[in-house]
């Protein structure tokens, strides 16, 4: 009686210590400002909720800075247990096979039953391997969309063109009433990596680089792609596409001051253009071709997703687990969602945030969810390409030259394809 | 005269091409044996240097040799396949046009850079020494403007040129002249370079003002009795005098027109080159750190690094020859 009584005790006494030390978690990402802000609420928000974990978040900087801290921590042993990775870096962590233990393993490995089908179609492909398996959890995710200046159009008497075609065609009366038509944010984002999306063309060989990283090739020599950028330039030299350089807020500041009549923006800009922008505004989704055929699919999601670093304890592990299980349920998302403008990645946080009349309130927000959850194509589940970061540098580089007058569309694509692929076959050498 | 040794002395920045040129300057044939002092332990010189080899092992020759090495390599970043290429890096990026335009252009705006920011800050001070009344007061508005650091200044720069609001992009376009910093090249390059200067004239004025007070008033009397054209006593007399810190400053400079203005650059750019121009210490952090083509920017450091202890070989033998000390 008095031994039974004694390890009820020392049972007491264990979990009482344990509770006190909690295991300590680390989060390295790349936001600042306000996203970075939300980012403390949600850490702060999962260690209230339980005593097991205690979460702490460090700003690395930019996305570049996250990604190059995270790669030098992994190689001295001291990488944290999350590390946020944009888009553009999804190959690069993905092929260091050992680098991170996959969303989904981690999840059911802790006792979660991980299901696929409860995120929304457009975040579910980008981070999973070929078979579909989650191997970042998507966190902030953003979809390209086209906002649009309200008075601009009732002033030029025209519709939001739902098509390129509708564009050209409104551009003229856009020009005449006063405002610079159309401008863009992220030519390589918006105008290049989701016009394969939503027109539902092949970006890259194998699979679009997910079946394998061996001699996976760039098809940026596409017919519609060349004809697209011969268009921008066109429009350009008509005065009916301003473009101010490779920075994203250069471009944003025309739409913002009211000169502008439609800037092609991320779901993510919703937030921030509340604040800025001069006149009333609205948005709805990314232009496509009407001549394509089998255009007006759904875009890739853009933003960052969370990777849970490989050589660290299973408890460590349990805990970003549980952070995971907790960052993906529906409060947590709709919280995420309403207070940055990333779209919610679950079906139910949807569901919610619907439900609550959130939409009929802001209408806008809603527009890149529905844009993600347009019926998908072959080609509109995303992309795995090595070394893209330096990719998307040569596209700003020749992108720039196209609108300086410096290069012909077609010259500068056929420069992008073969500097890519000249990349793309170093890649697989690293990771063979 | 020994104002040579002073101005190292008064060195306020000891950059380690400061270091490398005080190593080269303090060679045995100065004749100041007599000065030269005495340790009674054989050891105790080699201790008082041991921090300075230290810092200059740890962060300069270790990280050099481990360049080399995985300059021969292509690593997967995370560290976990690396083969061995031999000199297939350097070769790429020898091979590459974009390559080969970057270091043309890195050529042009050090040559640049480095000749604008001397002869104005030459100019300058030759007119600062001139001053008697408020002396004070026109070298502390040259001087201060050093105190900025370099991001700083390319911050500064930036909004001068912003396409949007800046101030000289209103008074170009009164010329008649559309700048579009960020778009066109050439008025990017333009924009680096007239920022980069700045920012180095008041370094070059504080050097060619000691300089220039270091040279003794009889030998500028003696001078002015013989000649009287201001302009031919200066580049007679007064220049050649001037010779040591000019060079020190010629090395000075270079170094940092190839090195210290990534700052600037890395600003004016906004973390994004796209068609702009960059310079090659740029593209090493481009492919290396954002890239993370460890391999590929390893043997562009490598490069730069041969492409430096070129040059400064060359402007030892060639330059400093005709540079007279005493």
């Amino acid at each position: 009686m008095i031994r039974k009584f004694t390890m009820t005790g020392l049972a007491l006494a264990f979990s009482a210590t344990s509770s006190f030390a909690a295991t300590n978690i680390t989060w390295w990402h790349g936001m600042a400002g306000r996203n970075g802000e939300v980012i403390n609420e949600v850490a702060t928000k999962f260690n209230a909720s339980q005593t097991a974990c205690a979460l702490t978040p460090v700003s690395k900087g930019t996305y570049e800075e996250a990604l190059a801290s995270g790669i030098a921590a992994f190689r001295s042993g001291e990488q944290p247990n999350i590390l946020q990775v944009f888009d553009a870096g999804a190959a690069t962590i993905i092929n260091a096979k050992g680098a991170v233990i996959p969303a989904e393993d981690l999840i059911n490995n802790a006792g979660y039953k991980f299901d696929r089908e409860a995120f929304i179609d457009g975040v579910r492909y980008f981070y999973a391997d070929s078979d579909g398996k989650f191997v970042g959890m998507p966190f902030n995710s953003s979809a390209p969309i086209m906002y649009i200046n309200d008075e601009a159009l009732k002033k030029a008497g025209v519709e939001a063109p739902k098509t390129w075609e509708e564009f050209e065609a409104a551009a003229p009366k856009l020009k005449e009433a006063g405002f610079i038509p159309l401008v863009q944010s992220q030519l390589t984002w918006q105008f290049t990596e989701n016009f394969f999306s939503r027109n539902n063309i092949q970006f890259a060989t194998n699979n679009n680089g997910y079946d394998s990283v061996v001699d996976t090739q760039l098809k940026v020599t596409d017919p519609n792609l060349i004809m697209m950028f011969d268009k921008l330039k066109a429009w350009k030299d008509e005065g009916y596409f301003g473009f101010y350089g490779a920075g994203w807020n250069d471009n944003q500041k025309m739409f913002e001051e009211n000169k502008a009549a439609l800037w092609i923006g991320s779901s993510g800009s919703f937030g921030g253009l509340q604040k800025t922008a001069q006149m009333p505004f609205s948005a709805t989704f990314l232009p496509y071709w009407g001549s394509i055929k089998g255009a007006g699919t759904s875009s890739f999601i853009g933003g960052a997703a969370l990777f849970a670093m490989s050589g660290k304890s299973d408890e460590e592990n349990k805990c970003v687990a549980d952070f995971f299980q907790f960052l993906t349920s529906p409060d947590v998302q709709k919280f995420y969602h309403q207070a940055t403008g990333y779209v919610a990645i679950t079906k139910a946080a949807y569901e919610l945030a619907k439900k609550e009349g959130y939409y009929n309130e802001k209408p806008a927000a809603e527009v890149g969810i529905k844009q993600l959850l347009l019926p998908a194509g072959e080609w509109s589940k995303g992309y795995r390409l090595g070394f893209y970061p330096q990719i998307r540098e040569i596209m700003e580089r020749e992108y720039g030259r196209i609108f300086s007058g410096e290069v012909s569309v077609k010259d500068a694509f056929d420069t992008i394809e073969k500097e890519g692929n000249e990349l793309l076959a170093r890649f697989a050498k690293t990771a063979g | 005269m020994t104002h040579a040794p002073s101005l190292s002395a008064t060195n306020p920045t000891p950059t380690s091409a400061g270091g490398f040129f005080r190593r080269f300057r303090s060679a045995p044939s100065e004749p100041d044996a007599a000065k030269r002092v005495q340790f009674n332990s054989p050891l105790l010189p080699y201790l008082f240097l041991a921090p300075q080899m230290a810092i200059i092992f740890i962060f300069f020759y270790w990280p050099s040799v481990q360049a080399i090495q995985s300059s021969f390599y292509l690593e997967d970043p995370f560290g976990f396949g690396s083969t061995f290429v031999g000199m297939a890096n350097y070769t790429d990026v020898l091979k590459s046009g974009e390559y080969l335009s970057i270091a043309r252009f890195t050529a042009v705006f050090t040559a640049l850079v480095t000749f604008f920011s001397l002869a104005i800050g030459l100019l300058l001070a030759v007119k600062a020494d001139g001053i008697i009344r408020g002396n004070a007061t026109y070298k502390t508005l040259l001087i201060w403007v050093y105190a900025i650091a370099p991001p700083v200044a390319g911050l500064m720069g930036m909004m001068m040129f912003d396409q949007h609001i800046g101030p000289l992009v209103k008074v170009a376009a009164f010329f008649g002249w559309n700048m579009q910093v960020g778009l066109n090249y050439n008025d990017t390059a333009f924009a680096m370079i007239v920022v980069s200067v700045w920012k180095q004239i008041p370094y070059n004025f504080i050097f060619f003002l000691s300089g220039l007070q270091g040279i003794p008033v009889p030998v500028r009397e003696a001078a002015l009795m013989d000649c009287r054209s201001g302009l031919r006593r200066f580049w007679t007399v007064i220049l050649p005098l001037l010779a040591p810190t000019a060079f020190f400053l010629l090395i000075i400079n270079t170094t940092y027109a190839l090195f210290d203005t990534f700052g600037v650059i890395d600003v004016m750019v906004k973390d994004k080159a796209a068609n702009n121009p960059i310079t090659l210490v740029y593209k090493v952090y481009m492919d290396g750190f954002r890239g993370n083509d460890l391999g590929g920017s390893s043997a562009q450091s490598v490069i730069l690094m041969i492409i430096v202890f070129v040059l400064t070989i060359f402007q030892f033998r060639f330059i400093e020859r005709r540079v007279h000390y005493n």
